[in-house]
């Protein structure tokens, strides 16, 4: 199984408060919460695994959850994050990369 | 978002985070506002390399809010290596300044390094006010271009008008000029004493009577009758509750590097030249007081019918002499939206006149008063002005 790999967004304030993440998006001043496995996600998603690489090292030894179930959630919370422009994918930023060159 | 914004709260004060903190990096400013509370003289200011240290302590101690002011905050040199270490830090970063120096390329680099907002301070539309309040001509007309600036580059901008006597009558033009610019209108009627305590500036603070003109303008506070109705009766939440941010959720670093509770509230808590940010943080003394504070301990104000809806600062009080104390300018506020006078104001009252204390000789030859039962202060005795006796 292969997914998406993402990578946080340099323009977003964040930080960690308690279990849970704060997050501001600068561009609509949009004020969100991760919750503790949204947390996981938004840490891990640095480029280097793919979203179904961090669901199988971070969320399902930590959660009772199927690893299909678990990744289906992971999938819809990116493209949520990645539509407010928190996450970005990192096929979009190379093509970004290519397209400014 | 108010509702996240008061659960973060909440969750801060009961983890012991610092959610905000402001930074002034610098009091030299490049304007002589009438009002302003600074000394500007540069007394010793943290380095770009101090500035740094501290800004890595506060994202540690988990620090999201960070505004940066000063003084101008452009007036610093290494402002953008400032800027972009904060923007690493992935701070929400707002940020205060008379944006005199904000010409296209700062608002471009402004833009790139994420800034959450950018707060200018615009005390009138008509030039001749504004320039007269900054004591620098042109300013007006700077300040303006460079929101035009920020604006275009879809940057959150918003004007910040302080209310004194001098632009008393200008604030519905200001706001009219935010509308067109298309940025936020932010007002605040009231003049702060100055660091050192110097309270002369303070003469700048528009009266009593215009204060009641202002909180009666609907285009300002929304709903008029609500806005002045009476505070609703005190519960033992309200006398539970904390008097404010400062201390709990909020703190203030000066350019010397000295940790207030806030930039209200000039109580020396430590330095962090001296301390980590942390171990002020938690283990200050001074900090540890003012987070001790409830309502309830306030000897004046628990018994005040503003207690519920005053926007008390303890800074103020502090300022006043006392943290515990009322701050007279929340008093003032209180009563020119309610008509109602606070327990302070009542007890600071002219003091009566004594009662009649006329020195004769009855003709046994005893000293004799008048009666104690007519309750009007009658002054008869040009000498004997006091607290009456009783």
């Amino acid at each position: 199984m292969t997914s998406k790999r993402y990578v946080r967004s340099p323009q977003v304030a964040a930080r960690r408060l308690g279990d849970e993440i704060i997050i501001m998006s600068a561009s609509d001043s949009t004020l969100f919460t991760l919750n503790e496995v949204a947390a996981l996600i938004w840490e891990a998603s640095d480029g280097s695994l793919a979203l179904n690489e961090i669901v199988e090292r971070d969320i399902c030894p930590a959660y009772d959850v199927p690893a299909d179930v678990a990744l289906q959630d992971a999938e819809s919370l990116a493209e949520e994050l990645a539509a407010h422009g928190i996450l970005r994918s990192c096929e979009e930023c190379a093509l970004a990369a290519l397209e400014s060159k | 978002m108010s509702t996240l914004i008061q659960r973060m709260g909440a969750k801060a004060l009961q983890l012991g985070i610092p959610l905000s903190v402001q930074v002034d990096l610098t009091y030299r400013c490049n304007e002589r506002c009438v009002h302003c509370y600074l000394d500007h003289d540069d007394h010793g200011e943290l380095t770009t390399s101090e500035i740094k240290h501290l800004l890595d302590e506060l994202a540690e101690a988990g620090v999201f809010f960070l505004n940066l002011s000063g003084g101008e905050i452009l007036v610093r040199k290494d402002f953008f290596e400032i800027l972009e270490h904060a923007h690493a830090l992935r701070f929400c970063i707002k940020l205060k300044t008379n944006a005199l120096l904000i010409r296209e390329p700062q608002a471009d680099r402004i833009r790139s390094l994420g800034v959450h907002s950018v707060q200018i301070s615009i005390y009138s539309h008509r030039p001749e006010v504004h320039d007269s309040i900054t004591m620098v001509p042109g300013s007006l007309s700077r300040s303006l271009d460079a929101i035009r600036f920020l604006k275009a580059r879809g940057l959150k901008v918003i004007i910040a008008d302080v209310l004194m006597l001098q632009n008393l009558e200008d604030y519905p033009g200001v706001r009219a000029l935010a509308g067109e610019l298309g940025v936020e209108f932010t007002i605040d009627p009231t003049v702060t004493p100055r660091m050192d305590g110097n309270r002369s500036i303070l003469n700048l603070n528009v009266d009593q009577a215009s204060l009641r003109q202002v909180f009666r303008d609907e285009a300002l506070v929304g709903n008029v009758q609500e806005f002045c109705a009476p505070s609703r009766p005190a519960d033992d939440d309200d006398l539970d509750g904390l008097p404010c941010s400062a201390g709990h959720t909020a703190c203030y670093v000066s350019p010397y590097g000295d940790v207030y509770p806030c930039v209200q509230f000039p109580l020396p808590s430590g330095n962090v030249r001296r301390s980590r940010f942390l171990d002020i943080w938690r283990h200050s003394d001074q900090l540890n007081e003012v987070r001790s504070i409830t309502a309830r301990d306030l000897p004046t104000c628990s018994q005040c019918v503003h207690l519920a809806g005053c926007t008390r600062c303890p800074g103020l009080a502090y300022m006043e002499g006392n943290m515990r104390g009322p701050s007279i300018q929340d008093c003032e506020k209180s009563f020119a939206r309610s008509g109602i006078p606070s327990a302070n104001l009542l007890s600071r009252k002219p003091p009566v006149p004594r009662l009649v204390q006329i020195q004769g000789l009855s003709k046994a030859g005893h000293a004799f008063s008048a009666p104690r039962t007519s309750g009007l202060p009658v002054q008869r005795d040009a000498g004997s002005v006091g607290q009456a006796p009783y």
